[in-house]
């Protein structure tokens, strides 16, 4: 690596080098490099199957690649996981289970409270505070289960939002959810951009990528492309990583 | 049956009372993370996996001129022998294509045969002191010692303690394992905790509540409780309540009816709970769905 890739690496809040993921044999990410810039929204795009999730899931440890490098700010996870959100995706979790929203909140402060710190006012407000910030304040003690698609998920935002990281990785944060929970999402999301956190989410709808992000890492498999939406998002970069079955555009 | 409820019982069997409640209490509480993580029926196969461990400490014991009978080498034997079929369902599960079912299944009945058969051998020979042993199948407290009730009361505390102080990872992996890993909670670690913990009341059960029906202990107080809230602090609570309660109520009527085995007298009791609980639980409960 040159001086000037070890820069951009320890200045980049996710950065991965030559990544390989197989899946009994099979390739499902071949020899993948991407810089994720600072403070920008980026959006992960590419067909069914491309590899988006297990690209992301990668990068968080939790499906062990063949071969390559995940680094943080520079550095491996495990030194960087308190300035790291996660948003999975909505379907990984058991609706029956009794948590009530601020519950799930509360599950963002867990590396402030540690496993026997008392829970104080402080914690509770700030808690009560990120569901304002997405809409929720008002089914603070609503059964997970019991919101709609787009309610729960303004809920893990909000978990995210009480981990006050400076990365957040989202996983689809926009699927099967309604308008107005889409517009909440993007605004919170381009409010953290705004404040100089960085946002990459996996994106699965072409027409709203220009107006939602400032960069696109296009993925089928490979890394197709990356850069700026402007000068990235092309019909050339598009036809090359969706084949022949480019999903009305 | 009134004096045994108000405890008129004598000093023997309020000390046993105070045993089964103790463990009653961390049954329910581990049983509750036990049932929210899905894997109620692991705790299945670790009971059943004690019996042999229980008849080879017994041998060891006598073989070695002591009392066969003596508690903690029992529970010794058995949470050995727990722990070796844990090991192997969890390399059953992990190296062949054996679903964590299969291998539940396939440990439980190997290893409670192979039990049976080293019981059946302590019958035939003549030490004497063979009788009793099989009360640890069903739990018996007729006749129980001080030391042992006491054991049982603090083998709960501690297995209490414990979990309590994990009651957070526990949750926010049971709830969203991808997102508890990101955080840094390793949930290996913490499952193979979670099923100490487990092992640790099945052992220290064996004596009020048997092998046969620790499981019963576990799983349904949380059963029960989960009608009552849908908030997963108090669900741990009230199941710990819950089996707190079948603990004490099931070792007073035991001590009124020596004849019946006490773990079904506990298990019958939490059941009782968990009916009331499925009807009458306000706004989960079945009769307040209908109106």
């Amino acid at each position: 690596m040159s001086p000037f890739d070890v820069a951009r690496q320890i200045h980049s809040p996710l950065s991965v080098q030559d990544l390989t993921v197989a899946y009994r044999g099979a390739p499902v990410l071949d020899g993948i490099h991407m810089t994720i810039a600072p403070g920008q929204m980026t959006a992960i795009i590419g067909p069914n199957g491309a590899g988006k999730s297990t690209l992301l899931k990668t990068c968080l440890g939790l499906v062990s690649a063949r071969s390559g490098l995940v680094r943080f700010w520079g550095d491996p996870l495990p030194r960087q996981r308190a300035r790291i959100a996660y948003v999975p995706q909505r379907a990984s979790v058991d609706w029956e289970f009794p948590a009530r929203a601020l519950d799930v909140v509360m599950m963002g402060l867990y590396r402030d409270l540690g496993l026997l710190g008392r829970v104080k006012a402080q914690h509770l407000d700030r808690a009560q505070a990120c569901l304002a910030r997405v809409g929720m304040e008002d089914y603070a003690t609503r059964q997970i289960g019991q919101l709609s698609g787009g309610q729960q998920q303004r809920v893990f935002l909000a978990r995210a939002l009480a981990q006050e990281a400076d990365l957040y990785l989202l996983d689809e944060p926009l699927a099967g959810v309604d308008a107005a929970t889409e517009a909440a999402i993007i605004a919170v999301l381009q409010g953290l951009r705004d404040a100089g956190k960085t946002v990459v989410a996996v994106h699965h709808d072409l027409s709203t990528v220009e107006a939602y992000f400032d960069r696109v890492f296009l993925l089928n498999r490979h890394a197709m492309a990356e850069g700026p939406v402007a000068t990235t998002f092309t019909r050339a970069t598009l036809a090359r990583t969706y084949g022949g079955t480019l999903p009305g555009h | 049956m009134l004096d045994a409820l108000t405890l008129q019982l004598g000093y023997n069997a309020t000390l046993v009372a105070l045993g089964a409640t103790a463990l009653g209490l961390a049954a329910g509480t581990v049983g509750a993370f036990l049932t929210l993580r899905k894997r109620a029926l692991v705790s299945d196969a670790i009971s059943h996996a004690t019996l042999p461990g229980l008849a080879l400490a017994f041998l060891v014991m006598v073989s070695l001129g002591g009392d066969g009978r003596f508690l903690p080498g029992l529970m010794l034997g058995s949470a050995l022998s727990a722990a070796a079929g844990l090991w192997v369902m969890g390399w059953l599960t992990r190296r062949t294509r054996l679903t964590e079912d299969t291998a539940i299944g396939a440990i439980l009945s190997v290893f409670f045969g192979a039990g049976i058969v080293l019981l059946t051998v302590i019958q035939t020979l003549s030490t004497g002191q063979q009788a009793g042993l099989e009360d640890f199948l069903l739990g018996a407290t007729a006749g129980m010692l001080r030391s042992e009730a006491l054991t049982i009361a603090a083998g709960g505390a501690l297995v209490l303690a414990a979990t309590l102080a994990l009651r957070r990872p526990l949750l926010i992996a049971a709830f969203d394992p991808g997102y508890a890993r990101v955080t840094g909670i390793d949930t290996d670690r913490l499952d193979r905790a979670l099923m100490l913990l487990v092992l640790a009341v099945t052992v220290t059960g064996l004596k009020i509540v048997g092998l046969i029906l620790i499981v019963a202990l576990l799983i349904i107080p949380s059963a029960a409780a989960r009608f009552w809230s849908e908030s997963a602090a108090r669900v741990v609570a009230i199941s710990g309540g819950i089996g707190a309660l079948s603990g004490y109520v099931g070792a007073a009527l035991s001590a009124t009816a020596p004849d019946l085995p006490t773990g079904p007298l506990i298990v019958l009791t939490a059941s009782a709970l968990f009916t009331l609980s499925l009807f009458a639980a306000p706004a989960r409960g079945l009769l307040w769905r209908r109106a």
